[in-house]
């Protein structure tokens, strides 16, 4: 018998079962269930269950206050008090008003996405616990209401692409420019249905590097994108309090059989750009240099972490924002923001004329704080850049790297971090 | 009957604004939205019965129930595409919306074709060639013949109690 992927081991595990094969459903038990600001329509479809059946376990849900924060008119302000009214009578135990940051960094700074649990959530980019070695994907809303009743779902056992990183990255290139490269080639539909398991050189990445890596597992479509659980994510989840005691991890048998392989050099790299209007619109940053920008923004689950505005503060130093553009700035949760603060990057980024907004999504999903006017082109850290992501479907968004985004707002046109090269 | 055609990779954000998806939550504040960034005839037009057509990776982006809510509420007969992306297709399993997965379908079709779809045996008919398409597996099968995840899982706590 031939070995398992990550993927067959944990819904193996979590199925009650000995082994699976792609394309088995296995009835598993979940982990953890985590919902956002949606968590009020998810449970507006089950107020007579909640009532007559209660909650499967008070500790499953993870409820994490992060998309319109703070609320931006009556209707999202009544949707949050539902939400905290919510949590209050069921005794939710893991709740993140807002503030606390997005929820995706939240999660896994509080420990609530660990080395080889079965994580969903009603959020796409859910998928981003597979950097602390988490069988973690989105769901839908519907789903989520029907796990907080039963604690269980279905799930399909996914074939599974093994990609190999070998050796490292260049200087003032980033993982962002790395996940971009490989979403370019792959496709945004290339992993449609299949988990993702990252091999190699893996050493080389930082828990953010890996965040940033799997988060973005969904633009090509995969399940689930994962890391092993090795010293780096070890000790990433010591510094957070969590003991080995707390976790157990899986990986992939050496000789698990794979849907696909393939490898990518990361030493040969250089920064990219995903263009509008799909994220696998991918080219390297020299083929727009020069595209003018009317504003800027850093920040988001992808790269708004400690270690993405320190590289932004680096390029900002004593610099200013180009005066026909504007850069907006937001911590990834109130821990980088502190982390940040102390850094003195907060102070430099101010300076340089960035503007900070609360720890949350801000304007990635075009609700508030920083929509775009038509005609307009922003150049952001964010994820998706679809048309009318940034909620006008007259205004363009593009995708890089904090350092790229930063180099750009001081030349108020898309610029190689690298300058002349 | 209309046929709505479209391309590829028809993401979260073109088939319902992620700038509505605080304010609108019920079928009647959905529906005039449908699809708004990337067909502006489509809200006003469709009607029950009618079919959508797609390429690869149709509903891919968010996890964002909106659009099968709008498409379920209308009476859409099916969304056939050649692959969808997996949040959007188990929104789909869950409200009871029926998608086909048949690339040869699409391919199959040139503007102005009639396209039939018969759920119950499996087949969808272009013009005049039909293809076949697998039925769901049973487990996910008895979510849809129960109506939805909802009823599936209410009438489960029930014969649990």
């Amino acid at each position: 018998m031939t070995g398992m992927t990550f993927a067959e081991k944990v819904l193996a595990v979590k199925g009650g079962l000995d082994s699976t094969v792609p394309g088995q459903i296995v009835t598993v038990k979940v982990d953890r269930l985590l919902t956002h600001d949606n968590t009020a329509p998810v449970i507006a479809k089950i107020s007579d269950e909640l009532e007559k059946f209660g909650i499967a376990d008070p500790d499953l849900h993870a409820v994490v206050l992060d998309h319109v924060i703070p609320a931006a008119n009556e209707k999202t302000a009544t949707n949050h008090q539902k939400v905290r009214e919510y949590v209050k009578r069921h005794g939710i135990t893991n709740f993140h008003d807002i503030g606390r940051g997005v929820c995706h960094q939240v999660m896994v700074e509080e420990g609530l996405a660990l080395p080889g649990q079965l994580v969903v959530g009603s959020d796409s980019h859910t998928c981003s616990y597979g950097a602390a070695n988490a069988f973690a994907t989105g769901i839908d809303r519907t789903e989520a209401a029907a796990i907080i009743l039963t604690g269980e779902t279905w799930l399909k056992v996914p074939r599974t692409i093994r990609i190999n990183l070998t050796r490292e990255l260049p200087e003032m290139v980033t993982p962002k420019d790395l996940v971009l490269h490989i979403i370019g080639e792959i496709g945004a539909a290339g992993a449609t249905y299949k988990a993702v398991e990252y091999h190699g050189d893996v050493d080389m990445l930082s828990f953010s590097d890996r965040f940033t890596i799997s988060n973005m597992g969904v633009e090509m479509g995969a399940k689930i994108a994962a890391f092993l659980c090795d010293d780096v994510c070890k000790e990433y989840l010591s510094d957070h309090g969590i003991s080995k005691d707390d976790y157990e991890e899986v990986w992939a048998d050496d000789d698990a059989a794979y849907d696909s392989e393939l490898e990518f050099d990361m030493s040969v790299r250089g920064p990219v750009i995903a263009a509008p209007h799909t994220v696998d619109n991918v080219s390297p940053v020299s083929r727009y240099e020069g595209t003018r920008i009317d504003q800027c923004f850093i920040g988001t689950c992808t790269n708004g972490r400690l270690d993405d505005l320190e590289l932004a503060a680096e390029i900002l130093k004593g610099e200013q924002v180009h005066k026909d553009c504007r850069l907006i700035f937001s911590p990834a949760s109130s821990e980088v923001f502190l982390q940040a603060l102390e850094k003195g990057i907060i102070g430099t980024l101010i300076d340089a004329g960035a503007v900070m907004i609360p720890p949350g999504c801000g304007p990635c999903l075009g609700a508030h704080q920083g929509i775009l006017a038509p005609g307009e082109r922003c150049l952001s850290t964010a994820n998706r850049n679809f048309k009318g992501r940034m909620g006008c479907k007259e205004a363009e968004v593009y995708l890089a790297s904090p350092l790229t985004v930063a180099a750009s707002a001081i030349a108020g046109k898309i610029m190689d971090p690298r300058g002349d090269i | 009957m209309t046929i709505w055609a479209y391309g590829d990779s028809i993401n979260t954000d073109q088939l319902f604004p992620g700038k509505y998806i605080y304010t609108c939550s019920t079928t009647e504040e959905i529906l005039p939205h449908m699809l708004e960034d990337l067909d502006t005839e489509y809200a006003s037009n469709v009607s029950e019965g009618d079919i959508i057509l797609a390429g690869d990776n149709f509903g891919c982006g968010s996890s964002r129930e909106h659009p099968v809510l709008g498409f379920k509420a209308v009476g859409l007969k099916a969304v056939v595409a050649k692959s969808f992306a997996r949040i959007f297709y188990r929104a789909a399993i869950n409200q009871g919306l029926l998608l086909i997965e048949s690339p040869e379908a699409v391919e199959a079709y040139n503007d102005g074709d009639t396209v039939e779809v018969d759920a119950i045996n499996g087949t969808i008919k272009v013009g005049e060639q039909e293809f076949s398409f697998p039925p769901l597996p049973a487990e996910v099968l008895a979510i849809n013949e129960a109506g939805g995840l909802l009823p599936y899982v209410r009438k489960k706590l029930e014969n649990s109690q």
